[in-house]
């Protein structure tokens, strides 16, 4: 059974929110979904590149009120 | 009103000792009682393991008695927790015991897991314990040639360590006038080669001063000891002669076995560092799953707001404060010069240009590390 994780990475600059992301994805089964909040204007671009590179699944980004939502499956 | 402390590091230590003063008259009436669980009876200044590694302090030094560090007030058992029964307001020791409480403090930190990655214990020199920071320089010292590879697991305590140690190579190959025999290529888990965006634009025209290769989005996947090859989860990989490595941690087994964080991480109010789902609960330092550092400043800071609030819970009923955030960092950038990062929720840091006079406090601090855990700095 798949999970879907919210990670509040708002107003953090260390470790920050990718690296966050990380953590959380290592902690993850494939065919979770984690959910980053971000207001770092950098992860908008930073995520999708990781994700690609690793390989995982971008599945949605928008900004909300300031507020970054982006939902990442995790692929392997 | 029973205190239980359950972890003898830089936070739980600060949380004693800050609360033993605080409520030094109704701890002498009998109102208050702090007691201290921990798993050791000696306190390590972690952050001189780099030191060790280097050369430039002995692992004596880097030790206190944990006893010599409370407050008298303070009851400390060398007795680590086996069990949480949270819904009871009680613990299970491994020695038997069972310590009730009515305001439990977590503070039981983290420990370094490179098992996780597949040969990077065989292959890979790290400077987080001891014996793995004594090992590093003696492979350091016998370095003669070759490329070394600077390697970061995730997630790890000390963000800044991964530039620290790179700076400190450089500077050790230098010392020995055979750095230019010896290739540094640094390895970093995103997009930049720090996670902190001003950190990064400062380090990197340093990097290429001192001619240190970098590659960033690189995420350990794989280590072969005999090949001498790091593998990534991008899908590239690095050759080395040496390899130090940043080890990836997680949270004590105790709070995983007790299902209590995923990770070992319990979940934190971020503000008043209680533990989510538990008003009589506090958690402090790595042990939480804070979006902040896992460093002794941010361990020292939450401390304080916990201690401040726990005090006024007992005086006032009411907690007083809450932690914003607060993160300060000494960067040492090599042999003789270092700056330093302070930041909350709200303000990133501004770096500050390196120098001689930052290197020498944060040399200082070493020793007025001893003052501070006791609460007095």
């Amino acid at each position: 059974m798949s999970q879907e994780t919210t990670i509040d990475a708002r107003n953090t600059f260390c470790p920050g929110p990718l690296m966050e992301l990380i953590t959380y994805m290592k902690q993850a089964n494939v065919g979770d979904t984690l959910e980053l909040l971000s207001t770092d204007a950098g992860t908008a671009s930073d995520v999708p590149e990781w994700a690609r590179k690793v390989g995982h699944e971008m599945l949605s980004s928008e900004n909300r009120d300031g507020v970054w939502h982006l939902r990442i499956r995790k692929a392997k | 009103m029973r205190i239980l402390i359950v972890g003898g590091g830089t936070g739980g230590t600060i949380v004693a000792n800050n609360l033993a003063r605080r409520l030094a008259g109704e701890i002498r009436h009998g109102g208050v009682r702090i007691t201290m669980l921990s798993a050791s009876d000696r306190h390590m200044y972690q952050p001189g393991l780099l030191y060790v590694a280097f050369g430039q302090m002995m692992p004596d030094e880097l030790y206190r008695k944990q006893q010599s560090l409370l407050e008298s007030s303070i009851e400390l058992h060398i007795d680590p927790v086996e069990e949480f029964l949270l819904d009871q307001k009680r613990v299970k020791t491994a020695g038997g015991h069972t310590h009730e409480y009515d305001i439990l403090v977590i503070a039981t930190g983290s420990r370094i897991v490179p098992e996780e990655i597949p040969g990077l214990a065989e292959g890979g020199e790290t400077f987080y314990s001891e014996a793995g920071a004594v090992k590093m320089f003696k492979a350091l010292r016998a370095f003669q040639e070759g490329t070394v590879a600077v390697v970061v697991g995730v997630p790890h305590k000390c963000p800044i360590a991964p530039i620290e140690v790179t700076f400190a190579l450089h500077d050790y190959f230098t010392s020995r006038g055979i750095r230019d025999k010896v290739e540094i290529k640094y390895h970093y888990p995103i997009g930049r080669i720090h996670t902190i965006e001003n950190v990064a634009k400062w380090a990197l025209p340093e990097f290429e001063r001192m001619g240190i290769r970098y590659e960033t989005l690189f995420n350990l996947k794989e280590v072969d000891a005999k090949k001498q090859i790091v593998y990534s989860e991008e899908g590239t990989e690095t050759g080395y002669d040496l390899l130090v490595a940043i080890p990836p941690h997680r949270g004590m087994e105790v709070i995983e076995r007790q299902s209590l964080g995923t990770g070992g991480w319990i979940p934190t109010d971020r503000r008043q560092l209680k533990m989510e789902g538990h008003d009589d609960v506090y958690v402090v330092g790595d042990t939480t799953n804070l979006p902040v550092s896992k460093t002794g400043s941010a361990a020292h800071f939450e401390a304080e707001v916990i201690a401040q609030n726990i005090a006024s819970e007992v005086k006032i009923g009411a907690p007083v404060c809450e932690y914003d955030g607060k993160v300060y960092c000494f960067i040492e950038t090599g042999y003789d010069s270092a700056t330093y990062a302070m930041f909350n929720y709200e303000n990133p840091p501004e770096l500050k240009a390196p120098n001689k006079a930052m290197h020498w406090f944060k040399t200082s601090y070493n020793k007025m590390y001893w003052t501070s855990v006791r609460g007095l700095l």
